[in-house]
């Protein structure tokens, strides 16, 4: 999901010749040159809902260095990279940039506070209790945290203030939870021998995260991984470096030792080929899209063989059955695909719905996209902001055209919104086949593809003939169907009358192309452990 | 060993709540009658606590039963449990002195140990089932054809809670947390002898934002509002931890009633067994804390000592030494390590086991009397060259007497070890690998400690083997005794895969 600003250059070197799919000649012809945005006016914009004047967000920028071993400092080349308001395309900061050294020097601080430091040696208690003033002081500092969130990003800042920051400090005191409850098993032996398992945590971590939910993606990958008592060195997303710092600044504020969170900021193909390739780091979880995904594997079996952990990219239906509330399921198919401007891993991109009631779904969820109110997300009511960056924009854009070049019909929107920053129009096609680029490829945007389906048979085919299997949505009033189709459904997660779901105990990650292992429940403490079989002989042994 | 050290500079609390706790509100009991809670320091009456009877127990089950039914606790998320239970939790932290002196003078207990430790822990446990309460999990099953199965963990509903007077606070939350986690509610009955901690724990409760009518806390004797609680038709499950005896009848009372699931945690005769290769010094002063913590007065107390005889005779030298050093005195001193005995008659009962045993011919190592003419205090004492089958190696005198025995072989001190009607916990002194594993698993009790003792957790279940009960407290296996679990099953078509 995460499409890097300089994934086509980083595919190219990494990458052979005989690569060849839709999203990757897409991204090869992306323009590298960050100010690229500025020639794409070509695009006309329609009325949806206009941009105008821009809200002033009312926070200061008060860390932009590395996070080193309890310190904050400038990148060891002394370059920084701008970070950009995507309203506007301008920048907000520079930010340290870094790059192997910083990498080096960050994980050798975590190797530290994990060999020598307090931090895995602490009782579990005492870390639960760190992560629950961390969650305290996120709590207090959610306004700031909210705002930079939005800035960086783009996203709405309601979403942001009243759903995301209050996740987040959820996630933290679920992780808390299970600091004291991680239990290895006593196992039974064929003969005479005292067998148990220890849950071991597995030392020092690398993780990277993507810049669509830049403080979810921490949540998800940093809670686990502290409760379980590792040490990190966590990679942002260069277009979204800003509240990790900020948050990781909390962390040390609530007790965290030095060492135990680093957070270095960076590319891909400097900062985070240097984690995934780094021979002290014991582990790698990352999130992002398929094709980096696919790097940061070779780079581990390349390096030390560290474990991976991937969240990647998805193309998930999202199944309106013929028995279902056609109001009910226009509003849930537009939110699972429109959601956070259509930047999610999960996002129900492919709309099946049933012929029986496929046009009336069909008109409904035109006026419901035409109704989306795009424009600041600072603004009090709007639903959507702009896209992340002019290579996600440009790239959204492109998928349109190909969507109209393939005869699939244009039930609106197709263009960008205003002549400044990454908005684009909320974007519905009906009339979508199979083999379309739009209904293959995850387009990260504000795209909607509507395809009809006669029968249960037929739509779990189709559903299925994806590369991908991260989510699902399931829409119908029929027990049998929805046991049918939660089973033959392959993906990670299959909401049923729902979509985007996404507590602090459910699991989460893909099937096939979309990932390997969970996130998030008990699934994702196993990402962070490793298990030591004890074993020692029984002399006399009252039972075995 | 010292006489009463005075601790009389102390400044007591005053007493704050005094009546029962039913449905958010502080009430009298509906009779009127009242009890006294004595200072076991002086045998002085501390104050005067509302007794609960039959009809104060139907009030706070229809209470709990509201609060159940159709309150908001069992239907709120876990994590929203979680947080009034971690508010809670930082309330207790906020009034920790005042809770530890409330133990202190009505059971007494060290109040240094109370504040330092027994306190500050409960904090702890409410923690950690608070943050157990949002991972109840139940399981998809895997059922023999087309079937779609999955397990519900509910909660099972109006729970009783019976807890005793040698941990007022531990007790306390040892069974109230699990059970709130789990979404039950509860109608607690503390001991007679100590009602004050509880009461105010149920102050603090209210406080932190549990709704009324899910903690009930209503003081009151055992024979009259613990059995009500006990024989309650509408009472789903109860929790006990108390003696033996009363075990027989909570359970009597529950299969008389409405066959309600009980878990109980009673008495035991626990053996700590060291072996020749242990170091002797800390081997003593272990089995002496073994017997001595809280005067003594504890469930798991080790107080049958087992040494094997090549260290025997040094070890009986060292642990009379560390005996007769032990300071017994007012708790509120921080120089004494044992305060009175909780009440007239627990002193009375352990004095007349001391006699009992001098009249089966055991010797009397050190101690046997009462210290100072005053409360309820009594020397440590120990008992060497016992018989398996004297009175005092046989019951749970709960008081600081330990007996002493002599063993040869690995065999016998398994054997001796588990030669007994309780089984709760058990102490093993070695520095041997083989010994470790073979007697921690030939010994028949619920907890082994190997080279520690009373080394407790809230991650840590712990309960009876044979007649020192059912079920377990702490751990999660705590949390599952007040879930049900409910099977959900349905046919599934043209499933791709079973």
């Amino acid at each position: 999901m995460m499409a890097s600003r300089r994934l086509s250059w980083l595919l190219s070197r990494t990458l052979s010749a005989s690569y060849s799919s839709g999203a990757a000649s897409l991204l090869h012809s992306l323009v590298r040159n960050s100010g690229g945005w500025r020639n794409i006016n070509r695009f006309r914009f329609s009325t949806a809902a206009a941009v105008e004047e821009l809200i002033t967000p009312q926070v200061p920028i008060r860390y932009t260095q590395h996070l080193i071993n309890g310190k904050f400092v400038d990148a060891a080349s002394g370059k920084t990279f701008p970070t950009y308001d995507p309203r506007t395309g301008e920048v907000i900061a520079p930010v340290a940039e870094g790059d192997v050294e910083d990498i080096n020097r960050a994980v050798t601080a975590a190797r530290k506070a994990f060999d020598e430091g307090p931090w895995p040696k602490m009782t579990a208690y005492e870390r639960s209790r760190i992560l629950l003033r961390f969650a305290d002081l996120v709590e207090k500092h959610s306004d700031e945290l909210a705002a930079l969130e939005t800035w960086d990003n783009g996203k709405p800042h309601e979403q942001a203030a009243k759903v995301e920051l209050p996740i987040f400090v959820r996630l933290f005191h679920y992780y808390a939870g299970w600091a004291d409850k991680i239990h290895g098993l006593t196992v039974p032996a064929d003969g005479n021998y005292h067998v148990q398992t220890l849950h071991e945590p597995i030392g020092v971590a690398g993780q990277i995260i993507p810049w669509n939910f830049p403080l979810l993606m921490f949540a998800w990958k940093v809670g686990p991984a502290l409760a379980c008592g590792n040490t990190i060195v966590l990679k942002t997303a260069e277009q979204t470096p800003l509240t990790a710092l900020l948050a990781a600044k909390l962390f040390h504020e609530a007790g965290l030792p030095e060492g135990v969170l680093n957070v270095v900021s960076g590319y891909g193909p400097t900062a985070g080929a240097a984690l995934a390739s780094h021979m002290d780091v014991d582990k790698l979880a990352f999130t992002g899209s398929t094709d980096t995904g696919k790097i940061v594997l070779e780079l581990a079996a390349r390096s030390n063989l560290k474990p991976v952990t991937l969240e990647l990219g998805g193309k998930s239906p999202f199944i309106v059955c013929e028995d279902a509330d056609v109001d009910k399921a226009v509003e849930l198919a537009h939110f699972a695909l429109f959601f956070n401007q259509g930047q999610c891993c999960c996002a129900g991109s492919r709309t099946f719905v049933h012929e029986r009631i496929y046009d009336e779904f069909l008109e409904k969820s035109k006026k419901r996209a035409l109704k989306r109110v795009v424009g600041d997300p600072f603004k009090k009511g709007v639903e959507q902001g702009p896209q992340i960056d002019v290579e996600q924009f440009e790239k959204v854009l492109r998928y349109i055209r190909s969507g109209i070049e393939s005869n699939a019909t244009l039930e609106c929107g197709g263009d960008r919104l205003g002549s400044k920053g990454f908005f684009v129009q909320p974007t519905v096609f009906s009339n979508v086949k199979d083999d379309m680029l739009i209904a293959k490829d995850e387009i990260f945007g504000p795209v909607q593809s509507i395809l009809k389906f006669k029968d249960i048979d037929e739509v779990i085919r189709r559903a299925n003939a994806t590369r991908y299997g991260l989510a699902a949505g399931v829409f119908t009033k029929n027990v049998n169907t929805a046991n049918t189709l939660m089973r033959a459904l392959r993906a990670g997660t299959v909401w049923i009358n729902c979509f985007d779901v996404f507590d602090a105990a459910i699991p989460f990650g893909g099937y096939k192309m979309s990932g390997i292992g969970r996130e998030k429940g008990i699934y994702s403490l196993h990402n962070y452990l490793q298990v030591k079989a004890v074993v020692s002989p029984l002399h006399h042994p009252a039972w075995i | 060993m010292a006489g009463v050290s005075d601790g009389s500079s102390f400044k007591m609390p005053s007493i704050k709540f005094t009546k029962l706790f039913i449905n958010g509100q502080f009430v009298h009991s509906l009779s009127g009658k009242e009890f006294e809670t004595i200072d076991p320091r002086t045998g002085d009456v501390i104050t005067k606590i509302s007794e609960a009877t039959k009809e104060d127990i139907d009030e706070a089950v229809k209470a709990a039963r509201v609060a159940f039914n159709s309150g908001p606790w069992p239907r709120m998320p876990g994590a929203e449990r979680a947080r009034i239970m971690t508010k809670w939790a930082e309330l207790i932290e906020e009034n920790v002195e005042e809770i530890a002196a409330l133990d202190a003078i009505d059971a007494g207990k060290l109040y240094h140990f109370l504040k330092g430790g027994e306190i500050p822990g409960t904090a702890r446990t409410i923690r950690y089932y608070a943050g157990a309460a949002d991972k109840i999990h139940g399981e998809v099953l895997k059922p023999g054809r087309e079937l779609f199965a999955y397990t519900l963990m509910e909660p099972i509903g109006v729970v009783g809670l019976i807890i005793p007077w040698n941990f007022p606070s531990t007790m306390f939350v040892t069974k109230v947390a699990p059970a709130l986690a789990a979404g039950c509610t509860v109608v607690l009955k503390p001991a007679e002898q100590t009602p004050l901690s509880s009461l105010f724990y149920a102050h603090l409760a209210k406080q932190a934002g549990i709704p009324d009518g899910v903690l009930n806390v209503v003081p009151g004797f055992g024979s009259i509002a613990g059995a009500a609680i006990t024989s309650h038709m509408d009472i789903d499950k109860v929790s006990f931890t108390g003696s033996t005896d009363v075990g027989r009848e909570v359970m009597r009372a529950a299969a008389n009633s409405n066959l309600k699931p009980v878990s109980l945690e009673l008495g035991g005769k626990s053996p700590i067994i060291i072996f020749d290769d242990a170091d002797v010094d800390q081997a003593a002063q272990l089995a002496l804390l073994g017997i001595l913590f809280n005067k003594g007065e504890i469930c798991v107390a080790g107080s049958r000592v087992f040494v094997q005889e090549g260290i025997y005779d040094e070890f009986e030298k060292k642990v009379v030494e560390k005996a007769k050093a032990w300071v017994v005195g007012d708790p509120f001193n921080p120089k004494v390590h044992q305060g009175p005995q909780v009440s007239k008659k627990q002193f009375e009962k352990i004095l007349s086991y001391i006699e009992h045993g001098k009249r089966e011919g055991a010797t009397l190592l050190t101690g046997g009397k009462r210290v100072g003419d005053k409360g309820y205090y009594i020397e440590p004492t120990i008992f060497s060259n016992v018989k398996e089958d004297m009175l005092i190696v046989q019951d749970e005198i709960f008081g600081p007497v330990m007996v002493l025995k002599k063993f040869k072989t690995i065999e016998e001190a398994i054997k001796s070890a588990n030669n007994t009607k309780y089984g709760l916990a058990a102490g093993i002194v070695t520095k041997s690998l083989d010994i470790a594993n073979t007697v921690s698993r030939s010994i028949r009790a619920g907890i082994v400690w190997i080279n520690c003792y009373f080394a407790f957790g809230d991650d840590i279940p712990y309960g009876g083997y044979k007649m020192s009960g059912f079920g377990r407290d702490c751990g999660l296996d705590s949390l599952y005794k007040f879930l049900q679990v409910k099977s959900v099953v349905t046919p599934i078509h043209n499933s791709p895969w079973l």
